[in-house]
């Protein structure tokens, strides 16, 4: 009988896991350095954003909840699979009856877990050193939590689908991360991205990192904050939609792009 | 096809394209048949198109042309049912390093699962002599033990077929011992066991039958004992005579040594009789004698 293909895909989330947790840098690089990140800028802008009392660090921290859906699914796996490919895990796997859904099926669940423990660090440090105010409304939680389901399955599908785009493994981390740095910047987390220029903010427009900055100021910062974004309110649904495309236009690429080795 | 055919290949081909280095044929039409229940060496030096042929049966690689059949089924053309084929094959690749941050124990449990009819991981990691090792994380093993780890992730899955690739290179004579019993095990155990070797002592050692690959073409299969005629092959006798060193070629050495010995009445000087080795013939096949 077929070996299911859900079981296999939680056994290789749990043993994903079981791997992250091992590498202590990834570990520490996923938990510690967001964490480190907001408390340098949030040490060195103290100003307020707008009229409606929200510090730099509020704003900041939203931005950086953002960023950590983006890290742990977009940047770890483009990274990670490139390097699997190297060390011949995914041929390996290939020549198991092993399906690839239960691969990507473990990588989301790996994905899934390393965000929330980033996520959770964030909110812990932010409310105990920045003020940070979370949601009080049933509304805004709901919110949150479709932004995070809908946010880290983007960002893993992208990341699988970029992950064909390194030529190997050592060189994975240097063709990734500037791209998500410049998103980055571009996109609100590091600059007020109402104070950025109208090109740089249209260009950040056409990606994923811009919307799920905009989510989550909606979910952390007061309701008049709305006032002061480019549109004048969050656009919520222009969020979930361009999420939505982005999330079908990865599976479209991933389907056609992924490689096994890199023979 | 003949229901005894593990494996069965007619007029493989395969070339490399390569735009800054020229084409290279890495196969050049290549026939192999592999019976259910024997140990099949593929021998060869480095380049002979070994992996290339092997990679093609597993399913990693297209082929050019050919007809290719394993366990009845074309690698090539697997379509939705490939689980089922590749339930029932194992494979153990050239050079891995995968699952650094896990343990034995971890590893061979785990891929027990992608299978249907695994075997018992505990006894599985038994055989290939890592019990010691069992807890122990993979980076922290030898080469050799890393080698015996892809063997166990090779047989867990209780194959039909087992695909060797080169699997002692850089083993310590011992350890190389200690593998080839666990092959010819699985072998009494009914596996069915492809392997590719260059080391000539491997082959002889381990296979029913061996094919002899030099730059993409089979040049012989053979049983290793009959290997370039090795057993018909002239004996050379060669002794000591008039300040020179002698020799002949006969296929009666015993009664050209007898015809020695009376002529120099008793005992001939530095006689020695030599059959080829099989690495004498082998070196000549593949033209580095």
């Amino acid at each position: 009988m077929k070996p299911n293909t859900l079981k296999i895909g939680f056994l290789r989330g749990g043993l994903e896991i079981k791997q992250f947790m091992r590498q202590r840098e990834s570990v520490v690089f996923t938990l510690l350095f967001p964490v480190v990140l907001l408390f340098i800028f949030g040490s060195v802008f103290k100003g307020e954003v707008g009229p409606s009392g929200v510090t730099f660090s509020q704003y900041f921290l939203a931005g950086m909840i953002a960023s950590g859906l983006v890290n742990t699914g977009f940047q770890q796996l483009a990274i990670m699979i490139p390097i699997e490919r190297d060390f011949g895990t995914l041929k390996r796997l290939r020549g198991t009856p092993i399906s690839p859904v239960s691969y990507f099926i473990g990588k989301m669940i790996m994905v899934f877990t390393a965000m929330v423990v980033q996520v959770s660090a964030l909110l812990v440090f932010g409310i105990i050193f920045f003020g940070l105010n979370l949601p009080v409304s049933f509304e805004k939680w709901v919110r949150f939590i479709w932004l995070i389901l809908l946010g880290s399955i983007c960002s893993a599908i992208l990341g699988i689908a970029f992950s064909a785009v390194p030529k190997n493994g050592r060189g994975a981390s240097a063709v990734v991360s500037p791209i998500v740095i410049i998103l980055q910047f571009f996109s609100g987390v590091f600059f007020v991205f109402s104070d950025l220029p109208s090109w740089m903010q249209q260009f950040a427009a056409l990606f994923p990192l811009k919307w799920l900055t905009q989510g989550m100021r909606s979910v952390f910062l007061p309701e008049d904050f709305a006032t002061q974004e480019v549109a004048g309110n969050w656009e919520v649904s222009k969020i979930a939609i361009y999420l939505i495309i982005w999330s079908v236009v990865g599976t479209i690429l991933a389907l056609r792009s992924f490689k096994w080795s890199d023979k | 096809m003949a229901n005894d055919l593990g494996i069965s290949v007619r007029g493989l081909t395969k070339t490399y394209k390569s735009k800054a280095n020229g084409d290279k044929i890495a196969v050049g039409g290549i026939d192999l048949e592999v019976k259910i229940g024997e140990i099949f060496a593929i021998l060869g030096p480095n380049g002979a198109g070994k992996t290339t042929t092997v990679e093609i049966l597993e399913g990693y690689r297209d082929r050019d042309g050919g007809e290719v059949k394993v366990l009845g089924q074309d690698p090539a053309k697997l379509g939705n049912d490939s689980w089922a084929w590749r339930n029932r094959i194992g494979i153990v690749l050239q050079s891995t390093n995968d699952s650094q941050d896990l343990s034995v124990h971890e590893t061979v449990h785990h891929f027990a699962n992608y299978y249907s009819n695994p075997r018992d991981p505990d006894s599985v990691i038994h055989d290939v002599g890592l019990d010691e090792k069992r807890d122990a994380r993979i980076q922290s093993l030898s080469g050799g033990q890393r080698r015996r780890l892809d063997v166990a992730l090779g047989i867990i899955g209780n194959p039909e077929i087992l695909f060797l690739d080169e699997p002692t290179t850089g083993f310590d004579p011992e350890a190389r011992r200690a593998f080839w019993d666990l092959i010819r095990k699985l072998r009494d155990e009914g596996t069915t066991i492809l392997l590719t070797t260059h080391y000539l002592d491997e082959a002889e050692a381990l296979a029913d039958r061996v094919a002899v690959i030099v730059d993409g073409k089979i040049i012989e299969v053979s049983t290793p004992e009959n290997l370039g005629g090795r057993n018909t092959a002239k004996a050379r006798i060669n002794w000591f005579e008039n300040g020179a060193r002698q020799e002949i070629e006969s296929d009666f050495p015993t009664d050209e040594v007898a015809k020695l010995a009376t002529r120099f009445g008793g005992e001939v000087p530095e006689l020695t009789v030599i059959r080829p080795s099989l690495e004498d013939i082998y070196l000549k096949m593949i033209g580095q004698l």
